[in-house]
């Protein structure tokens, strides 16, 4: 995130200011967890799910996900390091990007094993619908008794089903932001929408290079008229200024089709809640 | 659309200006956006900094009528909590976006949000020797609420660091510190929170738990 700034701005200088940024970067105080890998939307590196719940969990989140658009994501983690789970559940949520981007609604069930915590981090966009109380109602009622009875499984499982309990109380919303994210599916719309944008880039900005190099390099027939490339070309004729309206291309980085699965580009602010068994 | 009549001795100057104008991005390229970019976005992460603390604030009267309802008798915290909020919320020492560069004026405010720091985590300490209202549905909501801001509060902070890190990096280092030397006169690195503040805030919060518990 702090790279962008110097990635957006071209140029052989701005590089070299990004590997500035980058080197203080490098030399920010290190991390005391390490980030986990994405490999699905159950990361059980604790070992503390078990098959046939990973499974289940699995195929309830990604139909979730088509039905809604919102990604859930459940991570199971040995030790914070030091960390606390707030700042960890944090950087790891924006590491993945969860949820779709300028959507934010994603959400991190986070349980750090060693620790004996756990978390629940909102999105921005799902931070009025899933709220900080009903995060801690669902890791105080849901998680901790049976974590404290030693169902892992199970009180994830629960605390799931309640997350999406809740996410679908406000049915409206669901369905409003389900129909805003409905195109990532839909590929080849977007090819066309790109075909479509290139020709009429191609002619409009053909035009506007063919009336600014045809009196450079032309030869003049007339008054506003020139030979040029073998092409007669008038300028400043009939064509008043177009009005300028771009097709908006709905640009989807997240795929969410298939066995692989990744964040949208969604961020959190911190929101949820945080609790310990 | 472009002027139309043109003669040969026109052409070439023409053609220069032309070559210069497809040549400007490439200069912006060598980081003449990238001061103001920088300083939008920590600008930008101010402003989230402040509304993550309006929130707090905003938090407050309510969790102290609740609180007084089962612990009236803990006047001193509940008054310390009130005074530090109104302290903290002071219009003089609020910092807008444009006081950033005045590490004073920065300094008030952080000394003012520390403040209630400190107070409201006295408070809940003395809140745990009263079981019914650690029971109470509208304190534990107050409570989650609180939690949850003061968690805004530190990835506001965290975000606001990083920006602020960035944009004066970028007025001190090569290419944009040229841009900084010679168009940019006016910007000035903002003040930021440092480690030690931060780390300030801890003891003194575990004192007060000890004489307020």
């Amino acid at each position: 995130m702090m790279l962008a700034a110097g990635s957006r701005s071209t140029g052989v200088c701005a590089r070299l200011l990004s590997a500035l940024v980058f080197l203080a970067v490098a030399f920010a105080p290190a991390f005391a967890a390490d980030l986990l890998p994405l490999t699905g939307r159950v990361v059980d590196q604790a070992g503390m799910i078990d098959a046939a719940t990973e499974a289940l969990l699995t195929s309830k989140l990604e139909a979730f996900e088509q039905k809604s658009s919102d990604q859930i994501v459940v991570a199971t983690m040995n030790s914070l390091g030091g960390d606390t789970i707030e700042d960890f559940a944090n950087r790891q949520f924006r590491a993945w990007g969860l949820g779709q981007a300028g959507e934010n609604n994603g959400i991190l069930l986070l349980v750090a094993k060693d620790d004996r915590k756990m978390r629940i981090e909102v999105g921005y966009g799902l931070e009025g619908t899933l709220t900080d109380l009903h995060s801690k109602l669902i890791i105080e009622n849901t998680m901790v008794p049976a974590f404290r009875a030693g169902d892992f499984s199970g009180g994830i499982s629960r605390a799931v089903d309640d997350i999406i309990l809740v996410l679908e109380g406000n049915a409206a919303e669901l369905e409003a932001r389900a129909e805003r994210n409905q195109d990532q599916t839909a590929e080849q719309i977007d090819w066309a929408v790109v075909l479509f944008i290139t020709i009429w880039a191609t002619l409009f900005f053909g035009g506007f290079l063919m009336a600014i190099l045809a009196p450079i390099f032309g030869r003049k027939l007339g008054p506003n008229r020139y030979r040029w490339l073998g092409m007669d070309i008038t300028i400043g004729g009939g064509s008043s200024g177009g009005s300028r309206s771009s097709g908006s291309s709905s640009w989807s980085s997240g795929s969410s089709s298939g066995g692989g699965f990744s964040g949208g580009g969604g961020s959190s602010g911190g929101g949820g809640a945080s609790g310990g068994w | 659309m472009i002027a139309s009549d043109l003669s040969p001795a026109f052409r070439l100057p023409r053609l220069g200006a032309f070559v210069l104008l497809l040549l400007a991005p490439l200069l912006s390229g060598c980081g003449f956006n990238t001061i103001p970019t920088a300083e939008e976005k920590a600008k930008a992460a101010w402003s989230e900094v402040l509304n993550q603390y309006q929130r707090r604030a905003d938090l407050i009267p309510n969790l102290v009528e609740t609180v007084k309802g089962y612990a009236a008798q803990e006047r001193e915290v509940l008054e310390a909590v009130v005074e530090a909020r109104a302290k903290a919320t002071q219009p003089q020492i609020q910092v807008t976006p444009e006081q950033l560069s005045d590490p004073e004026a920065f300094k008030a405010f952080q000394e003012g949000q520390a403040g209630l720091t400190g107070a409201l985590s006295r408070l809940l300490a003395v809140v745990e020797n009263y079981p019914d209202l650690k029971s109470n549905q509208n304190f534990l909501a107050l409570q989650a609420q609180l939690e949850g801001t003061e968690n805004r509060i530190a990835v506001a902070r965290r975000d606001y660091i990083e920006a602020v890190r960035v944009y004066n990096t970028s007025l001190r280092t090569f290419p944009s510190l040229l841009w900084a030397k010679f168009w940019f006169t006016s910007n000035e690195p903002f003040a930021n929170f440092t480690v030690e503040e931060d780390k300030m805030e801890v003891p003194k919060v575990d004192f007060g738990t000890k004489q307020g518990g």
